[in-house]
């Protein structure tokens, strides 16, 4: 069984990002950049079900600028087989990403789909289940267990309140939620022998997918900011200001 | 034009937060309301109720059971012609579904806003909620969802909508549901709750959090919730983590017991109207934002409040 997996370069999520002057976007000019938490996740998975034996090659995919092939080259050093990078500096909405995924998946014909289950820059929480869409394939969103039974794969979703498990059937597109996995240190001597991995570059328009924007930015803005709050001295003091200054209790 | 909303429902009851996505769509036109789902016409009686809804659309069938999207977004793109806005609250339901109807329409759909400036411009967060965009698209239709503490529910009763039954389109079969596993509590929802109180990695053990925590809630008739570290470290449930990726919260008065304050936790509750923060370090970042800051050993803080609280 072949897997797929998206992977997305974003800004670190250590990293508190600033507004430009301007308000035109937020300054990313020189601040780290790693792979989506919730994709390193997803990487994590595909190769520890390469290492149960459920999968026999992980194609790792990234879509964006020149550098997004560092972001591949870590998935590489994960686990993943090979790598294709569409290169493109247009800004992508994630109904391209799902386009261009599918166009991909044209090519490739994984039997199983892993993305994280949102980019932590867009906030979007829409490729998977846009790709899924696409390709009419179910969609195992917010996983957090992941099985392969008789031909189908078990899913169990973080939904709010709980968690419920659906079957899928294949070719199926799961999204990767934090409890999925913990992902594992990348190595030294794995970083080396990810050099020598296979690496396609392919472009939107080799693929027939538009990439012309559907969704135009007007202005980023700062958030409001909270006024400054004070200290206070005792569980006394904060009692009376709960009731008589805040009036909330 | 109207707007569609998907209403979210477990075929008994809505969902209450649907009626945050009534208030936030009533901006864009008139509100039809999609109850899909089996035997549910006591949740198409309990929508009609709502004021500002105008229509309920009906749709039954055994496998709308269970809210698959699979199933769902068929019929939604069926029934997509008469709407320019197909919109849902941004509850795990409402993420899961709405994307597969954009796909499906060839649509962008615009994210967890905040603010609906005009029929075509929004406005939402990114990058955890430090950055708010204003965005506009000129497609012909857009798929919405709407962040729920942005905006206030609509009341539940006082309303008197027409109900109409419209025909299941053709099951998928793509995917099947299994089991459910819905954690009981006798607490206010987490993400509705007048008053949360949430735990961090401080608190040490799960039988910690459990004897601090909950009694400052029970004291308060809060609900709890908890940062990412406790839920990892399994002091409390998955559904109880606040932040970017868990629930976000916006309520009357949010107490964080242990919580240093990451972005992430930050991002899921910064909306709260007055924020109180008890922790040892007196340069945790969530005295940032915290409007009421004690410093101190949370083990000795919290019992001495929770004694205040009742006297």
């Amino acid at each position: 069984m072949k897997a797929l997996v998206a992977v997305k370069r974003v800004v670190d999520y250590n990293v508190k990002v600033r507004v430009k002057a301007d308000g035109s976007d937020v300054d990313i000019g020189n601040v780290k950049m790693s792979m989506n938490p919730f994709d390193e996740i997803a990487v994590e998975e595909a190769v520890r079900l390469k290492e149960a034996g459920k999968v026999n090659e992980i194609v790792a995919v990234s879509l964006g600028g020149k550098k997004s092939e560092e972001t591949l080259r870590t998935a590489l050093a994960m686990g993943a087989d090979r790598a294709i990078h569409v290169e493109t500096d247009a800004k992508l909405e994630p109904l391209h990403v799902a386009k261009l995924l599918k166009a991909v998946a044209a090519k490739e014909s994984p039997d199983l789909f892993l993305l994280g289950k949102q980019a932590i820059d867009d906030d979007a929480n829409q490729t998977a289940q846009m790709l899924a869409a696409l390709l009419n394939a179910p969609q195992g969103t917010f996983a957090c267990k992941l099985e392969m039974k008789d031909g189908e794969v078990w899913v169990t979703r973080e939904i709010d309140g709980g968690e419920e498990t659906l079957a899928l059937k294949l070719p199926a597109v799961v999204s990767a939620d934090l409890r999925l996995n913990e992902p594992r240190f990348v190595k030294l001597p794995n970083i080396m022998a990810a050099k020598k991995k296979p690496l396609e570059k392919l472009s939107p328009a080799d693929l027939g997918v538009d990439v012309a924007a559907n969704v135009k930015v007007l202005k980023v803005a700062e958030p409001k900011q909270r006024q400054a709050g004070v200290k206070v001295g005792s569980v006394a003091e904060l009692v009376e200001k709960l009731k008589n200054e805040a009036k909330v209790i | 034009m109207s707007v569609l909303i998907i209403a979210e429902h477990n075929n008994q009851q809505l969902n209450p937060a649907t009626l945050n996505a009534v208030t936030a769509a009533a901006k864009l036109g008139e509100v039809h309301l999609l109850v899909a789902g089996h035997q549910a016409a006591g949740v198409a009686e309990a929508a009609k109720q709502v004021p500002g809804v105008a229509k309920v659309l009906l749709a039954d069938a055994p496998y709308y059971e269970n809210g698959l999207a699979e199933e769902i977004a068929p019929l939604a793109v069926k029934l997509a012609g008469d709407y320019q806005h197909i919109a849902a609250t941004a509850t795990t339901f409402g993420k899961n579904l709405l994307p597969r109807i954009a796909a499906l329409l060839d649509v962008p759909q615009i994210s967890d806003l905040t603010e609906v400036v005009d029929n075509k411009t929004f406005i939402r967060p990114v990058y955890a909620g430090n950055a708010f965009e204003t965005v506009q698209s000129d497609a012909a239709k857009l798929v919405l969802t709407f962040r729920a503490t942005a905006f206030e529910a609509a009341p539940s009763s006082g309303g008197n909508a027409e109900v109409v039954a419209v025909e299941a389109a053709d099951q998928q079969n793509l995917s099947r549901f299994v089991s459910q596993k819905l954690i009981q509590s006798d607490r206010p929802e987490l993400a509705r709750a007048d008053i949360v109180v949430s735990g961090g990695r401080a608190l040490g053990s799960a039988e910690q959090f459990n004897a601090v925590i909950t009694p400052l809630a029970d004291a308060l008739g809060a609900a709890i919730g908890a940062s990412r570290a406790a839920v990892d470290a399994e002091y409390a449930p998955n559904s109880a983590q606040v932040g970017q990726t868990g629930t976000v919260v916006a309520p009357k008065l949010y107490i964080a017991v242990g919580i240093s304050g990451a972005i992430q936790h930050i991002a899921g509750m910064q909306d709260s109207k007055v924020i109180v923060a008890i922790n040892k370090d007196p340069d945790a970042q969530i005295f940032n934002v915290s409007d009421y800051a004690l410093v101190g050993d949370l083990f000795q803080i919290v019992p001495e409040l929770i004694s205040a609280l009742k006297a």
